[in-house]
């Protein structure tokens, strides 16, 4: 097990070898690794020829990506990316699993690409054991998307813009689904930047303290004409609408399914009554449709999940019955034999060519520094996560009282405590080009010099989010909360 | 492939590497067990699931012994029933087993009688450590079967905090240097508290609730829902009395964590009651 990650996490402690990564390097990082695996003829040729397209664009775009150039831009020494591309490329099966480091840059999609590459130059995916694994932080996540909470698709990944699929939509729910695709978060706020957004429901989120560069965020939040907010809290956004609609917590107090990481959809079930008005999500939008003109009845969530499976046909096998008695069914599931699917791809490996499907396409991708770059006027790099027993803004885990947790700190290098002459436990003042927040420095190992950690869980007391940059991936709309350049001022 | 084995004159197959306790429960033969645990490696420590095998010098724990073809155990004799009976009087004499489960019928059935030593036994009696705000340490009630050791360690958590430290009737289990558990390496996952089978690890909630003389096993609903805090989902059965989460276990027999889980999934409920 390698670990890559700027800090000795504890996963990093746990791995047989920690390559501390510079935030913001890992393209240069993959496709080092992935130069030497084809310098060392390493490579799969029988799967690349037989399975992939676009080997040779991929082959040439990592050409200038020596081991000694990555260092260069990763500093991890170019021996252990020798070793890791070794270890990577000759183990029987091997699996990349990320969270939101590789993610949460504006590079984001290019960043999995370049490990999807590693994954498809060496067989390493579409096999028991094998595979690309990304990590989801909350238990529904994959569920949102799988559900068409995304911008460009409907239930089951199914595109909007394409006219057959969405008919069939159409066909069902007895309207008109509009044909282009809509906005992401990033874009929603630029349209409300725009005036092009005056009027916003948000459900479950809070936007006004989980958004990157969170000032701009608030400021287009309550230039709104209009704010309604669905939570289980009054959170910090809940406090900006207009409307607050209560709602059930959906893990405890509503029936329903989610999707973990794995794909496997699982049942949640109704053990409690939710608090005084806080009602069903379903119920609150049935009722907001019948004020609209449109007479929902209250359906189930089995009944909503039934029509969801005569709609998405990778859900079509999993009946309430089965995901009862199994204890859950992973995705794609076609009809109510089939077993479900552990893993993906495994069409790539089927003998007959004719049977492989759509071959798997190299992408190649080019390095690109983070956005907010590293001056003499702000010369430390400060990544921002989470801690084990904490989450997110924090408005559940503040909820009970973990002999762990320690509050909001800035985590600094004792290289560079030392070197700015603050001791453990010192107030500091950390500044980055959009605003400053005051916090306790908290003097640490596991970090290198020129890093520096905070969290986001405590943003009533330190609002991390002001630091951070709104930069965002182009492709999947996510910001660069993990790369802040910040200095550090004794207040 | 399958084995075939004789249990109380009954020829039966069983799969190869079936346990003779996986035979048993087969069969539906009540077999007591303490240490054994169906997420943990056996540590055959208690002695109390032990049955007859015929050739076997001495009694054999059924709950790690594989099943071998042409093996003939015996559960009933006097010898299992003498053993088991006197396993269960040396713990119920020298430990506090009032709030663990099936003791009592087990008691009942084996005619263990914790007395027979005398009025003057020694016991493990010790107050009990309440540290923080998640779980509490009655070690008056422990039987030192290590599982919370294996959950800590390499079965599960893999975080080492805790092991037995001491010889003898001084044998306990502790944290490093016998820290206090806030200051230990304990990261309160609660996998300790799942797999206990007395209650010497107890969520702070059931404790409080036992003290006030308000835990009701028999208003108390389980239901079984998933996680909310990452992406893995872990089974939850949350276990609600008077419309409160008053505490939180995993089923054993779920593929995605086989009963783990980590300190927000256990205790991180608070949230969504008032």
């Amino acid at each position: 097990m390698y670990a890559v990650d700027p800090r000795r996490t504890a996963s990093a402690a746990w791995a047989d070898v920690w390559l501390g990564i510079d935030v913001g390097s890992d393209i240069a990082l993959a496709n080092a690794v992935g130069h030497e695996i084809i310098a060392q003829g390493l490579h799969n040729q029988a799967f690349i020829e037989g399975s992939t397209t676009d080997f040779d664009e991929y082959a040439e775009s990592v050409e200038r990506y020596t081991p000694e150039y990555a260092e260069q831009v990763a500093g991890i020494p170019a021996d252990a990316i020798r070793q890791l591309a070794f270890e990577y490329a000759t183990a029987q099966t091997a699996q990349l699993c990320w969270t939101l480091g590789i993610t949460e840059h504006h590079t984001a999609t290019d960043n999995v690409l370049a490990l999807i590459n590693l994954a498809l130059l060496t067989g390493h995916v579409g096999r028991w054991g094998s595979g690309l694994v990304p990590i989801r932080g909350q238990n529904n996540v994959q569920g949102g998307g799988d559900m068409g909470a995304l911008p460009n698709k409907l239930p089951g990944f199914q595109n909007v813009e394409d006219d057959e699929l969405r008919g069939k939509f159409e066909a069902k729910w007895g309207t008109e689904v509009p044909a282009t695709n809509g906005w992401h978060l990033s874009l929603m706020f630029e349209a409300m930047e725009r005036g092009d957004i005056r009027a916003l429901y948000v459900i479950g989120e809070n936007p006004a303290q989980a958004e990157a560069d969170v000032s701009r965020a608030r400021r287009l939040l309550g230039d709104l004409d209009m704010l309604v907010v669905q939570d289980i809290f009054l959170t910090r956004t809940a406090g900006m609408a207009d409307v607050v609609l209560p709602a059930a917590a959906a893990w405890a107090e509503t029936e329903g399914t989610v999707t973990n990481s794995e794909r496997r959809v699982q049942r949640v079930r109704k053990a409690l009554e939710p608090p005084g008005d806080a009602r069903d999500d379903l119920a609150i939008l049935a009722d907001l449709a019948g004020h609209l003109g449109h007479d929902w009845g209250y359906p189930t969530a089995e009944q909503l999940w039934d029509e969801l499976r005569s709609l998405s046909p990778m859900h079509a096998g999993m009946s309430y019955r089965r995901l009862e008695e199994q204890r859950g069914l992973q995705w794609p599931c076609l009809d109510e034999q089939d077993p479900g699917s552990p893993f993906l791809h495994g069409r790539l490996w089927a003998k007959d060519p004719g049977d492989r499907g759509r071959l798997a396409p190299f992408s190649p991708v080019e390095w690109v520094a983070p956005a907010d770059e590293l001056s003499d006027e702000y010369p430390i790099r400060l990544t921002t996560g989470r801690r084990l027993d904490s989450y997110n803004t924090g408005v559940q885990s503040a909820g009970y009282s973990s002999p762990r947790r320690l509050g909001e700190s800035l985590d600094l290098d004792p290289e560079d405590a030392a070197r700015l002459g603050i001791g453990d436990g010192e107030r500091v003042r950390v500044i980055s080009r959009r605003g400053s927040v005051e916090a306790p420095a908290r003097v640490v190992g596991g970090l290198r010099p020129g890093l520096a950690f905070m969290t986001f869980h405590f943003p009533d007391d330190v609002d991390v989010n002001t630091l951070t940059i709104d930069a965002w991936d182009p492709k999947s709309g996510t910001a660069e909360f993990k790369a802040t350049a910040i200095r550090v001022e004794k207040v | 492939m399958t084995v075939q084995v004789t249990v109380d004159g009954r020829p039966t197959k069983v799969p190869d590497g079936a346990t003779i306790l996986d035979v048993l429960r087969g069969q539906d033969i009540d077999t007591p067990t303490l240490c054994f645990s169906d997420n943990l490696t056996p540590v055959n420590t208690c002695r109390v699931c032990v049955v007859e095998v015929e050739g076997s010098r001495t009694l054999v724990p059924a709950c790690s012994r594989v099943a071998e073809d042409g093996m003939v155990v015996s559960t009933a004799t006097d010898r299992v029933r003498h053993s088991r009976r006197t396993v269960l009087e040396f713990l119920g004499s020298s430990v506090d087993l009032s709030v663990a489960p099936n003791v009592a019928d087990w008691m009942d059935e084996y005619e263990a009688d914790t007395n027979r030593f005398g009025p003057n036994v020694a016991t493990v009696d010790q107050p009990v450590k309440v540290q923080d705000d998640l779980y509490i340490r009655d070690y008056a009630k422990c039987i030192l079967c290590y599982k919370c050791v294996e959950a800590c360690g390499v079965d599960a958590q893999n975080t080492f905090a805790i092991a037995v430290s001491g010889r003898g009737f001084e044998a306990t289990i502790s944290t490093e240097f016998d820290n206090r558990l806030p200051d230990s390496a304990c990261v309160y996952c609660g996998n300790c508290i799942g797999v206990c089978p007395t209650g010497a690890l107890m969520f702070k909630s059931e404790f409080t609730m036992r003290r006030q003389g308000t835990w009701d096993e028999s208003a108390q609903t389980v239901t079984e829902t998933i996680c909310s805090f990452c992406g893995v989902g872990c089974s939850l059965e949350l276990y609600v009395q008077n419309n409160e989460i008053v505490k939180v276990l995993s089923p054993l027999d779920h593929d995605v964590t086989s009963g783990h889980l980590c300190i927000k999934g256990r205790f991180g409920w608070e949230h969504i009651q008032g």
